[in-house]
């Protein structure tokens, strides 16, 4: 494989980003330009530049390589994303906007003005923000990697460096103009193989495939660690390595069923071969992979529908969305803002379901080795041959990266505004401090990523959006509705919420899928554990009652009412403080 | 100053309330350019009671549009469980679940988010014209 045009795309697009944070840094006079790019950003390029920063490594590479090994079910991930923004922009976009928070924990404390509250919500954020960085640097390794047969740390590290140096010369008002470049180049670079792509496929002749997945070329597949995989039918494969514990060389008869496979064995898959497919993804045929709730799990509908309430729910509590709406100039221009957000999400996410689809007719062997989010990276060149097929893999590799650029540095900046705000709390020389927090809030995602395994990218987000739903959304939602809100049910709602979603979902991750409806509930806590998290914080402010904070009658106007008429001059306070909830 | 994300709970308690943006529409401008909440004075129960209302309308539309978009995202998985000729069906030479799932649900979505903010800015008019012909 030629290592240079991706490697050259992936240069290419870290110095734009630097340049365009640049760019920003002479207009980065004052900390507002860098929190906030002094609310000067407007509506379209405010709403590219949260699309940019929405679309994750798990959107551009995770889902598509989901829809490869798991089928139909996996467009619930994109569907779901966009429905979050939806759900973000019906409840509570405008009211954040304008009660004036610039961070999940300022919102905490303003509006409920408790400062327990206020850390747990500093915690939280950091913890969401890292669970989701995660993935992000882990996809940049995986990326770097394969185009170029670089060290799985090197494409992590490159993402920091460029990151850090965005992030630390122009702040916010740089990485807004960065981030809005990065999303037109996300869509692009997706678009233009896509589109080349359906084409190839449509002159291929016989469209639909029912049986097993069979290798359409001759490929070889190396086993890095040892694995057991799953062979639908007999087969005869060449094998070199060894097959369940005995040394192989030369063509071997497989009988169906589970087989291990060495360290470093090496599998020749020739064409028409059914591929084995490793032991825990479906070995499905795709007929049942074509077809609605055939991903091969464990009480299917319940899954699909906790799927799709974790990603709705959850995409309003991450921490680097709110910080978005506050570079809008009012309430009015965020849900403008907001409304176009779903439009570019739609059209970007017809993409990776073409990939996806694409990858299981063309990239089978991926089944093998399960590395399957490599999926976008590698069918340009796999369908086209030559320097065509290398420029356009250049392309996707120069989007991947600006997934996890732009997603990355939001993030950072993010977590380092918590950082520096509460675990650091210098007053003095606010800048200086930002710039270290940041460096703390993406390394320490980048260590933990090094030896994560074959994690797939799409469920660790998943992860993160768990936590987020069952935690900051019932906070937000009732915090911006309802009155009677205190900070100690606030507070027991978002831990027993977040507590649950986490050690279901870790559990999930670290001892992989359980049988029945355990498993079922731990693969997917949202349904349960989002309106837990609702019950707990309505029933124990009930019991608070008497402890509803003071100023709630001004925080809902301030919420609530139209910008202009709070215009100028003061609200008289003591009149409007009518509570009557209390 | 308002526009300094990391004031202290102190501060944000005495922070007064700065304008941030001008008006942008005609009928806005013919609201008076000084807090209108403030002007009414004696009457600020009267705001309260305006302020209230268009809460409520707001909290309805934002949870009318959920529960739109819930039937819509829901009924289709269940549609989807549950209609097992669905993987048969090809419609404009797609299989029909991943012409649902993968193209049309999308329209749909931005359709209930323009529902959304028509209706919102409506009733944020709504709300101006009360205050002004109080």
């Amino acid at each position: 494989m030629n290592s240079e045009l991706p490697g050259a795309a992936v240069l290419l697009v870290g110095l734009a980003t630097v340049g365009v944070g640049a760019l920003g840094l002479r207009r980065a006079r004052t900390a507002s330009d860098f929190y906030v790019a002094s609310r000067a950003v407007s509506p379209r390029w405010n709403a590219a530049a949260i699309g940019g920063e929405y679309l994750s490594a798990a959107s551009y590479l995770g889902i598509a390589g989901l829809i490869l090994a798991y089928g139909l079910d996996m467009l619930w991930y994109p569907v779901g994303y966009t429905a979050g923004y939806l759900v973000l922009l019906a409840l509570i976009a405008a009211p954040l906007r304008r009660s004036g928070a610039y961070t999940l924990p300022d919102f905490a404390e303003t509006r409920l003005r408790s400062g327990v509250l206020r850390s747990l919500a500093s915690v939280l954020v950091v913890l969401i923000g890292w669970l989701y960085l995660l993935p992000q640097l882990q996809g940049a390794g995986l990326t770097l990697a394969t185009q170029t047969g670089a060290p799985a740390w090197l494409g992590g590290l490159v993402v920091c460096a460029v990151v850090l140096a965005a992030v630390s010369v122009g702040g916010m008002r740089s990485i807004t103009f960065a981030q809005a470049f990065q999303f037109w180049l996300k869509l692009t670079a997706l678009l233009i193989p896509a589109l080349l792509l359906a084409v190839l496929w449509r002159h291929d002749g016989s469209p639909h495939d029912t049986g097993y997945p069979t290798s359409r070329t001759n490929v070889t597949v190396r086993v890095d660690t040892a694995v057991t995989v799953t062979l639908p039918v007999p087969e005869k494969l060449t094998v070199r390595g060894t097959v369940d514990d005995r040394p192989v060389s030369g063509m071997l008869a497989l009988a169906p069923g589970a087989h291990r496979l060495g360290a470093g064995t090496m599998v020749e898959l020739r064409k028409g071969d059914v591929v084995p497919v490793l032991s825990s993804l479906p070995a499905s045929t795709d007929k049942q992979w074509a077809r609605p709730l055939g991903a091969g799990r464990g009480h299917p509908l319940y899954a699909n529908l906790s799927l799709i309430l974790a990603i709705c729910l959850g995409t309003m509590g991450l921490p680097h969305v709110l910080v978005r709406f506050y570079t809008n100039p009012d309430g009015r221009d965020t849900r403008r803002t907001a409304l176009v957000v779903i439009g570019l999400l739609s059209a970007f996410y017809l993409l990776p379901t073409v990939f996806g689809a694409l990858g299981r007719r063309y990239l089978p062997d991926l089944l093998l080795t399960g590395k399957t989010d490599a999926t976008v990276l590698l069918l340009p060149e796999r369908m086209i041959a030559g320097l065509p097929g290398q420029l356009l893999g250049a392309l996707v590799t120069a989007g991947a990266f600006a997934a996890f650029l732009s997603t990355s540095s939001g993030l950072t900046v993010s977590v380092a505004g918590v950082l520096s705000r509460d675990v650091l709390r210098r007053k003095a020389n606010r800048v200086r401090w930002f710039r270290w927090s940041a460096a703390i809030g993406i390394a320490v995602p980048y260590v933990l990523s090094l030896p994560s395994g074959h994690v797939p990218l799409a469920a660790l987000v998943g992860l993160a959006f768990a936590v987020a739903a069952s935690t900051f959304c019932p906070m937000l939602v009732l915090g911006v509705w309802w009155r009677g809100l205190t900070a100690a049910g606030a507070c027991a709602g978002m831990i027993s919420g977040g507590v649950l979603a986490s050690i279901a979902v870790l559990t999930t991750i670290l001892t992989g899928d359980h049988p029945g409806w355990p498993g079922a509930l731990l693969a997917e806590p949202a349904a349960c554990t989002v309106p837990l998290a609702f019950l707990v914080m309505v029933t124990v402010s009930l019991l608070t009652r008497d402890r509803i904070p003071a100023g709630v009658g001004q925080a809902m106007i301030r919420m609530h009412a139209p910008e202009w008429a709070l215009s100028q001059s003061v609200v008289d306070r003591s009149s409007l403080e009518t509570d009557r909830s209390s | 100053m308002n526009d300094n994300p990391h004031r202290t709970a102190e501060e944000s308690r005495t922070a007064r309330r700065v304008r941030v943006v001008h008006p942008r529409t005609a009928a806005v401008r013919r609201v008076p350019s000084r807090g209108v909440l403030h002007e009414m004075g004696d009457e600020t129960v009267l705001g309260e009671i305006y302020l209230r209302s268009l809460v409520r309308s707001q909290m309805r539309l934002g949870l009318l549009v959920c529960a739109c978009a819930a039937l819509t995202l829901g009924g289709t998985a269940l549609w989807m469980a549950l209609d097992p000729g669905l993987d048969h069906r090809h419609w404009l030479g797609m299989p029909a679940g991943w012409l649902i799932l993968g193209i049309a649900v999308y329209p749909v979505l931005i359709g209930m988010g323009a529902y959304f903010v028509r209706h919102a800015e409506h009733n944020e008019r709504d709300f101006a014209v009360l205050v002004r012909d109080r």
